[in-house]
């Protein structure tokens, strides 16, 4: 990698771009890799609700002016996703794409994909744009079960209902005392981003606020 | 026990489900369906408390949340101990244990009954500040027996079992109480397809239909309320809430609702139940059918137990199949109680007489009265209850017709219960909790809402519309305005036809008066749960208070657990009689949230233990508790404080991790440093605007120390920035500071220059980060990585290369918070522990040593280092922390900070200013925060000349090292100061340079 | 507590998602070094406090982290508008707000 580093000193980069991934046999510690060690045949057979991490994933932020022909169609050459609406979340095969913000959108997909996606972005964007790589700084939980909807009622203020929160949307909202992006995956089926630092803490509020409803912290077979 | 008060038939009671209870110490029992309150009446018990003041025995007056004296203590346990539980409100389960939380120490024999007498002379009103705010000292000791005395309860001593939630709702329309009108209203807004939230604080929706002897479409009432809740719970967009009193209405609609969830069930709740749930509802369109409570009729000793409400009686005999008593008179201004001398009379007891106050009552109740054979006094009134631990008689008399006067002969009317009826005053609560004043109305001779900027509409008994047929109509037209309102067009529901005789107009009475004045009649009790009379509230407008809200301060009247909801109305119509006001001339005084007490439990939720605030780990945390961590709460962040080996003290730890960094090579985890990454080819210019110094020129694979101040000059965060591209920086800031800097950033760039091209980003998370530090830091990295060249003069000092680390792609900075040769390591937080373990892998023959944050202050002290928060407050500029060097004052863009910092204020000479400070005694640590004089001797005040902002032992240097703000400090240099301590002594201390150790910088560019 | 409309995401929201920043439609002077320290001293401490009608910052930390301006009665605490960064609020005078309930992006 020492041509990498000598680019970086010695040549006019703009943006410092690296595959952040080890190519050595390396384990990787997922932000709840300490807490979602589960011993199989423990799942509650009623639990009303499930809860998991899908670890590892990849996260890009991209930002870029969402009026711009360019960007749109140079951000949906790279990830194949058309730009989502206002709080929608376009998704394909394993990658989804969602709003976060009037110029910055969220890039999830397969989690060796961070580096190739990034340049490949990258090549297709001109002009004011950043993509920032998040994919150590959060985690993905899914919540799902017949159940999942009351608890997040008991963890977030944004309303959950059906008529607000139909599947697809995307919302980045209040949960517990911190903060998570939840994205409407199912009917039953939740999606939520949570900061790494904060995972712990969302993953023991969530367990105990579904309790009452014999959460089982594993995928639903 | 027998429950000697039960009918045999009828009640809304289950006689097949017979619950033992104990209050008091005594053993009871009751039936499924009861109330705490409905039992003990069932059993005949009486006396259920006494009273704050003047200890008299006290009975149970209401049946619903209104209830000024059976508050009690409930519990079996010391864990599950819930104070200031109404009784009224309390279902009955087997096994409930309660204790009247007035009458200490007993009901029977009674200390305060002994000082009763003498101490009741000495409690007047007023009696508070008259005697007891001073002095200060001897209030802490009153306080305690006062409590004890007052009826308050007491929280309990061990931690509750219980668990407790929260659960958020967003709902077009939320209908508080479930009577005759919620019940309407949420049919009409429920058929239009709103989404609907019905909350009602009672166990079983229905309100006054269940007592209500009325017949709707000529069936029983309870009939058209099961069809209606059947209905209602077929609805998807409708959520039933039963045992849940909407407590609080806060601004926007957002309004609380506290549910009892398992307090009927038992002592507490069932593994991974919530006991209690606290409901915060966001909505819409909010519709008050909050009914109306009954007003008792104030009168010479009117608190004898017997004593009741006229409604309450009916509510008793109708629902829980309880009559409270063997012979009763009933007082009232109007022909609606009438109906409870007649439930009285279905129940198979005696009614003695009614005595109404109207010498006019001629109409359909009263021929309904003749024909039962009830006889009616009118034109009268009971001016004084007569009894000692029950009533047994009243006394009554003629009344003139304004009421103001009694005239002619008493007579005495021997009874066991005495009801009352004064007519109604609408539960205007919730609506005053949104700020708004309730408007007197002559009609309805009770305060109605006003006037709010709350969607809000109320409707039925809330709104003065008493009848029945009217709250029916009056809740199904404004549920259907409340949905169209919400967007959901509807129509009114319609109402079942309500057979009732017509009523003829009520007399405004609150206080009956006495042949004697009230100052020298028997007590005539307004507010019962604070003791507050009649003479009471006339003293203080003797004594000059004309405010009803100051005679509601000075008497206390409606400073009860209960809010005054029985008593203030009379109170405020007997300050206003002895004003010589109109009750709209007084006014009245409002209520404030919760409408009844909730639990702190329901208010914390899940927000407790474990669970308070969120707790933050860096990828290495699980190292750090393995070994042996101590942790410091930094921010939300636990940060390892430092490591203690087996048996060491905390500054034995600090002293082995600070020489082995200085002497071989130290590790922190620096994971929690606000980490923000800056993209757009402005991000340079963004950087020369935001931070004190110069960014022009940074190149590419460098780092720069910046100070970030605010528009006033003064610093509030700083850390080292990295050129990563031309286009492209990473900023690091405080770890407590993270947030509030990016926040700051993008307030500059979203509102003063938008036109710049920047996108930030955290990126705090991602990366895990540890320092290595000490002379064989590069000895120790070199081992993990072959393609880095640590070569010193390639990899210098402010520089940043990207290479691998123990196999990972990381990014390591040559910074140094420790004046120590120092590498920051940057690796992606998913492989942050391997890499830290890797380093402990390779690390033993150099004895690497993990140290915590108090290490890491220590040895930036001793480099003379600043921590912004820590040496400085806001108040303090770069000059004054003699950091010129990282002010670039010729930069063409006025940055943040520099005109502040050039006002006149900033540039006195004698500012203070940071410097180092040695003890004389070099083993004195001075305490942070010790003020320094220049002469212990001078006489008060002496003139300070500033403070310690940090202070540690070395091991390095042997001795005390401390950093602190002197008056003109900078040119004080060798001058001796003295800091006076708290415990007397006096530490000498010279001002010196805040650089304590190599001075020269060489230890970090070897 | 408030429920805020934000101009950005075009919805209502807790809040708790929510920072207030202060009075609006302030501007860092031009040329600060121009100024004497009096102007400068009313730029970064003086502030209005009216009994009625604030234009205010609010930023949607918890959310798309964008800033907007907020009018509030600060009597009533009713919100009679949000709106964009850069934009001038359609609400300057309390009897407005009869025709202008909560104008929404
Ligand atoms: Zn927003």
């Amino acid at each position: 990698m020492s041509e990498a580093v000598n680019a970086a000193v010695n040549e006019p980069i703009r943006v410092a771009v690296m595959e952040q991934l080890p190519k050595a046999n390396v384990t990787a510690r997922s932000p709840l890799a300490h807490s979602t060690r589960v011993v199989p045949g423990t799942i509650q057979e009623t639990a009303g609700v499930y809860l998991w991490e899908e670890a590892l994933r990849t996260h890009l932020a991209i930002r870029g002016n969402a009026g711009s022909a360019d960007f749109s169609r140079g951000v949906e050459a790279a990830t194949g996703l058309a730009l989502p609406d206002r709080l929608q979340c376009s998704q394909s095969g394993d990658w989804s794409l969602s709003w976060i913000a009037p110029d910055e959108w969220l890039l999830i997909g397969p989690g060796k994909e961070a580096y190739a996606m990034e340049l490949s972005l990258r090549a297709q964007l001109d002009g004011h744009y950043a993509v920032i790589n998040l994919s150590g700084g959060q985690t993905l939980l899914r919540l799902a079960g017949p159940k999942a909807r009351l608890v997040l009622m008991k963890s977030c203020p944004y309303d959950m209902h059906d008529r607000n929160f139909p599947v697809g949307k995307v919302v980045t909202t209040v949960l517990a005392k911190s903060q998570a992006t939840v994205h409407r995956i199912g009917d039953e089926e939740w999606a939520l981003v949570v900061r790494r630092s904060f995972a712990d803490y969302v993953w023991r509020w969530l367990m105990d606020a579904g309790k009452e409803y014999d959460l089982g912290p594993r995928r639903p077979e | 026990m027998t429950q000697r008060n039960r009918l045999d038939t009828g009640g809304r009671i289950d006689r097949g489900t017979p619950l033992g209870f104990k209050f008091n110490g005594q053993h009871y029992q009751g039936f499924a369906g009861d109330t705490l309150a409905s039992a003990l009446l069932a059993n005949g018990v009486d006396v259920i408390g006494r009273s704050f003041k003047y200890s008299r025995p006290r009975g149970i007056v209401a049946a619903s949340a209104e209830e000024p004296n059976a508050v009690f203590q409930l519990g079996a346990t010391e864990a599950t101990q819930v104070p200031n539980v109404r009784a009224t409100q309390q279902e009955l389960f087997d096994g409930l244990v309660s204790q009247p939380t007035s009458g200490w120490p007993g009901l029977k024999i009674d200390f305060m009954g002994v000082v009763g007498s003498l101490l009741g002379r000495m409690l007047p009103p007023g009696f508070y500040y008259k005697t007891f705010m001073f002095p200060q000292a001897a209030w802490d000791t009153y306080e305690k027996y006062i409590r004890k005395a007052a009826g308050l309860g007491r929280s309990p001593r061990k931690p509750d079992v219980d668990t407790y939630d929260h659960l958020n709702h967003h709902t077009d329309v939320l209908i508080v109480g479930a009577g005759p009108t919620g019940l309407s209203a949420a049919l009409s807004a429920a058929r239009a397809g709103a989404r609907v939230i019905l909350a009602d604080e009672q166990a079983e929706m229905g309100g006054s239909l269940l007592d209500c002897t009325d017949k709707l479409d000529d069936k029983p009432a309870a009939e058209w309320v099961r069809g209606t809740l059947q209905e209602l719970a077929g609805y998807d967009n409708v959520l039933l809430l039963p045992r849940a009193t909407v407590n609080g209405y806060h601004d926007h609609n957002f309004l609380t609702i506290h549910e009892r969830r398992t307090d009927h069930c038992a002592d507490h709740a069932p593994t991974n139940l919530s006991r209690q749930r606290l409901h915060r509802v966001r909505a819409r369109w909010v519709v008050l059918a909050t009914g109306a409570h009954e007003r008792p009729l104030v009168y010479g000793h009117n608190d004898l137990p017997g004593c009741m409400l006229a409604s309450a009686v009916s509510t008793y005999i109708n629902r829980y199949a309880v009559v409270p008593g063997r012979k009763l008179v009933l007082m009232t201004t109007n022909d609606n109680a009438y109906r409870t001398a007649f439930d009285w009379q279905d129940a198979g007891r005696e009614v003695v007489a009614i005595v109404d106050t109207r010498a006019y009552a001629t109409g359909a109740w009263q021929a309904e009265a003749e024909r039962r054979g009830l006889k009616i006094l009118k034109g009268m009134a009971v001016i004084e209850a007569r009894g000692r631990q029950r009533v047994t008689g009243a006394v009554v008399a003629g009344l003139t017709s304004d009421g103001n006067r009694v005239t002619g002969d008493r007579q005495i009317l021997n009874c066991d219960t005495l009801a009352s009826s004064g007519g109604w005053s609408p539960v205007v609560h919730l609506s005053c909790h949104t700020g708004s004043r309730p408007v007197w109305d002559d009609d309805a001779i009770g305060f109605l809402p006003g006037k709010t900027v709350q969607q809000q509409l109320v409707a039925g008994a809330v709104n003065g519309r008493y009848s029945l047929s009217d709250c029916l109509t009056d809740g199904a037209s404004i549920g259907a305005e409340a949905a169209t309102k919400a967007g959901f067009p509807a129509k009114p529901a319609t109402v079942p036809f309500v057979r009732t005789r017509p009523e003829i107009g009520a007399m405004a009475l609150f206080c009956v008066p006495h042949p004697k004045p009230n100052s020298r009649a028997p007590k005539q009790f307004v507010d019962f749960q604070t003791d507050v009379t009649a003479a009471a509230i006339e003293l203080a407008t003797r004594e000059g208070f004309e405010s009803i809200e100051h005679i509601k301060r000075y008497t206390a009247m409606g400073f009860g657990t209960d809010q005054g909801k029985l008593g203030n109305i009379n109170g405020m119509a007997v300050a206003a009689k002895s004003l010589n006001q109109t009750i709209p001339e007084t006014g009245t005084t409002i209520f404030r949230p919760n409408y009844t007490p909730v639990t702190f439990g329901a208010i914390a939720g899940r927000h407790c233990n474990d669970l308070f605030d969120p707790i933050r780990y860096s990828a290495m945390h699980e190292w750090h508790v393995r070994n042996g961590a101590r942790f410091e709460d930094v921010g939300q962040w636990k940060r390892p404080w430092y490591f203690p080996k087996a048996d060491e003290t905390m500054q034995q730890a600090l002293n082995r991790e600070c020489l082995a960094t200085r002497e071989s090579v130290g590790i922190l985890d620096a994971s929690t440093l606000g980490k923000i990454d800056i993209q757009g080819k402005d991000a340079r210019e963004f950087l020369g605007r935001i931070y004190t110094n110069a960014w022009a020129k940074l190149p590419v694979g460098k780092c720069r120390y910046g100070l970030m101040c605010k528009e006033d000059g003064m610093v509030f965060d700083d850390g080292v920035t990295s050129c990563m591209g031309e286009n492209h920086f990473v900023m690091t800031t405080t770890t407590g500071g993270a947030a509030g800097v990016l926040e700051w950033l993008e307030l500059y760039h979203q509102t003063e220059w938008p036109e710049l091209d920047v996108y930030m980003n955290t990126v705090t998370d991602h990366w895990a980060t540890m320092t290595l530090a000490g002379p064989n830091a590069r000895k120790l990295l070199a081992e993990l990585t072959d393609d880095i060249d640590l070569d010193r003069d390639r990899f210098r000092f402010m520089d940043w290369r990207q290479g691998t680390v123990a196999g990972v792609p990381a990014r390591v900075f040559r910074i140094s918070f420790t004046g120590e040769l120092s590498y920051e390591i940057n690796v992606q937080a998913n492989y942050g522990l391997h890499v830290w373990e890797t380093l402990f892998d390779h690390g033993a023959k150099y004895k690497l040593t993990p140290y915590g944050t108090e290490t890491m202050h220590i040895l930036r002290a001793e480099k003379g280092f600043i921590i912004a928060g820590q040496d400085t407050d806001g108040s303090v500029h770069p000059y004054d922390l003699g950091m010129s060097w990282a002010v670039k004052e010729d930069k063409p863009f006025s940055f943040i900070g520099k005109r502040g910092m050039k006002r006149e204020d900033c540039v006195r000479a004698n500012r203070k200013q940071l410097v180092g400070i040695k003890t004389k005694d070099p083993s004195v640590v001075l305490p942070e925060g010790a003020q320094a004089v220049d002469n212990p001797d001078h006489p008060l005040p002496v003139p300070m000349l500033g403070h310690i902002t940090s202070s540690y032992y070395s091991a390095c240097l042997g001795r005390s090292i401390a950093l602190g703000v002197i008056k003109g400090g900078h040119n004080r240099m060798g001058d001796t100061v003295h800091y006076p301590l708290a415990d007397g002594r006096i530490v000498e201390a010279e001002i010196c340079n805040t650089i304590f150790l190599d001075p020269e910088g060489e230890r970090q560019n070897v | 507590m408030f429920y805020l409309f934000c101009p950005y995401c075009g919805e209502h929201r807790e809040e708790e998602e929510f920072h207030p920043r202060g009075q609006a439609h302030l501007s860092r002077p031009e040329d600060p070094d121009g100024c004497t320290d009096e102007e400068w001293g009313d730029f970064i401490y003086f502030r209005t406090n009216p009994r009625g009608l604030h234009h205010e910052i609010w930023v949607h930390a918890v959310g798309c982290r964008k800033f907007f301006n907020v009018t509030r009665d600060t009597q009533s605490y009713e919100i009679l508008e949000t709106y964009r960064m850069g934009s001038a609020p359609r609400i300057t005078d309390l009897n407005d707000k009869q025709q202008s309930r909560e104008v929404q992006a």
